[in-house]
C-alpha cells in the first residue's frame, strides 16, 4: 500500500474527494476515535482544559474532546483549538459545526501561540507529514524543529502532549522523538500491538522534565 | 474564531517571535457572530489566570463591543450560591445551597466563547502581516520566506 505522505503534500492529497472519503469511512472513524481515547488516557486530564489539536482534520478527535466526562471524555468537556493544513478537511469540520476553533496552518511552520497557552496537546495520525519536506527550501529537520519548539513553548509547565503517528521506519521514529527531546520535552514512545499491521505509535511528551508515569 | 483564541494567538512570522507588539493581533473589517455554547464554569476558572485582561479589553474596544471591567474577576466571582429545593423534592421544604454560574461568568462566557470573528483579517502590530479569516477560520499559512 502506498503511503499518502510519500506522494503529495497533505494540502494537495486531502482534496475534497479524499477528505470526504477519509471522513465517511466508518473503519477510519472507529480507529481514529479509539486512538483519541487512548491519547486522552495518556494525557491524564482531570478538569476542563484548553487543548491544541494538531492536524485536527475534519474534527473527529475534537468532537470527542468536546464531550463531557459522563460521555466518556476524561476531565471533559474541553475547549480545543485545532489546526490543519487541508482546507477541504476543515471544510467538513465547519459543515459538522464542531465546537472547537479551526485554523488553516502548517505545523511545520511553527505553533503561533503565546507561551504557556495550552494545558495539553493531542495529535492523531498527523505528524508523520512533518517528515516530508515539500520544497528544496525546507528540510524535514527544520519542519520538525519548528513544530516541536513552538509546541513546547505554547504548553504550560507540567503539561503533556500525545502524538499518535505512523512512522515509516525506525529511523523516522528516532528522528521525530529526538527532535522533540531537542526542543526540551521529556519524551517516551509507546507502542500498541507492536509488530502487527495494527501497530500504533504514540509519542508521549512532557513539559518541565517531569517523569512519565503512564 | 472565538475571542478566547485571539487572546493567545500571536503573529507566526519568524522575525516577530521576539517582538512584544506581535501580540495581540488586531482585527480588521471583522464580521462578528454569536455562536451559542454551553457555559463551562470550571473551564472559565481554569483559563482566567492565563488571560491577558488588558489585551482582551483592548480587543473588545477595537471590535466596538461593550467595555470590560478594568480588572479581571476573581475565579471565586464566577459562581454564586442559590437557595433552592432540588427537583426531586415535591414538598419544596428541603432547600439546598446550589452553586450556579454568576452573571460575571455568563458575561465572560459570552465574550470569550460565544463571540466569534466570522470574516475579516487579523493584523500583526509589528510586521503588518494580515491573516485572513473566512467562515470563522483564520489562515495562518505563510509564504516560505516568512517562516
Ligand atoms: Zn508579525
Amino acid at each position: 500500500m502506498s503511503r499518502p505522505e510519500d506522494n503529495l503534500p497533505p494540502d494537495l492529497f486531502y482534496n475534497d474527494t479524499e477528505s470526504h472519503k477519509y471522513t465517511t469511512s466508518s473503519r477510519i472513524q472507529k480507529i481514529q476515535s479509539s486512538m483519541t481515547y487512548r491519547a486522552l488516557s495518556l494525557l491524564h486530564l482531570t478538569s476542563p482544559s484548553l487543548i491544541l489539536d494538531i492536524g485536527c482534520g475534519s474534527g473527529l478527535s475534537g468532537e470527542i474532546l468536546s464531550n463531557s466526562a459522563s460521555e466518556g471524555t476524561p476531565g471533559g468537556p474541553h475547549i480545543w483549538i485545532g489546526f490543519d493544513i487541508s482546507s477541504s478537511m476543515l471544510g467538513i469540520a465547519i459543515e459538522k459545526e464542531v465546537e472547537g476553533d479551526l485554523m488553516l496552518a502548517d505545523a511545520g511552520q511553527g505553533v503561533p501561540f503565546r507561551p504557556g497557552t495550552f494545558d495539553a496537546a493531542i495529535s492523531i495520525s498527523a505528524i508523520q507529514w512533518l517528515c516530508n519536506a515539500e520544497t528544496s527550501e525546507e528540510s524535514a529537520a527544520g519542519r520538525l524543529s519548528r513544530f516541536f519548539n513552538g509546541l513546547y513553548a505554547s504548553l504550560r509547565r507540567g503539561a503533556r502532549a500525545v502524538c499518535q503517528f505512523y512512522p515509516k521506519n525506525e529511523q523516522q521514529k528516532t528522528m521525530v522523538s529526538s527532535a522533540a527531546v531537542r526542543a526540551g520535552f521529556g519524551a517516551g514512545l509507546l507502542e500498541d500491538d507492536p509488530g502487527t499491521k495494527n501497530a500504533k505509535t504514540y509519542l508521549v511528551l512532557t513539559v518541565g522534565g517531569g517523569d512519565l508515569d503512564g | 474564531m472565538k475571542l478566547l483564541t485571539l487572546n493567545f494567538l500571536t503573529c507566526a512570522v519568524k522575525t516577530c517571535k521576539t517582538s512584544a507588539s506581535s501580540f495581540p493581533l488586531h482585527p480588521r473589517d471583522s464580521e462578528l457572530e454569536i455562536v451559542e455554547a454551553e457555559i463551562n464554569v470550571q473551564f472559565l476558572q481554569n483559563i482566567l489566570p492565563r488571560l491577558m485582561w488588558e489585551e482582551l479589553g483592548g480587543l473588545v474596544n477595537e471590535l466596538g463591543l461593550p467595555s470590560l471591567p478594568p480588572t479581571a474577576p476573581l475565579p471565586s466571582a464566577l459562581v454564586e450560591s442559590k437557595l433552592q429545593a432540588p427537583e426531586s423534592d415535591t414538598t419544596g421544604l428541603n432547600i439546598e445551597k446550589l452553586e450556579v454560574p454568576s452573571q460575571v461568568a455568563r458575561d465572560l462566557h459570552r465574550v470569550l466563547l460565544e463571540t466569534c470573528i466570522m470574516s475579516g483579517g487579523l493584523v500583526c502590530g509589528n510586521c503588518g502581516h494580515e491573516y485572513k479569516v473566512l467562515e470563522g477560520v483564520a489562515n495562518f499559512l505563510l509564504p516560505a520566506h516568512l517562516v
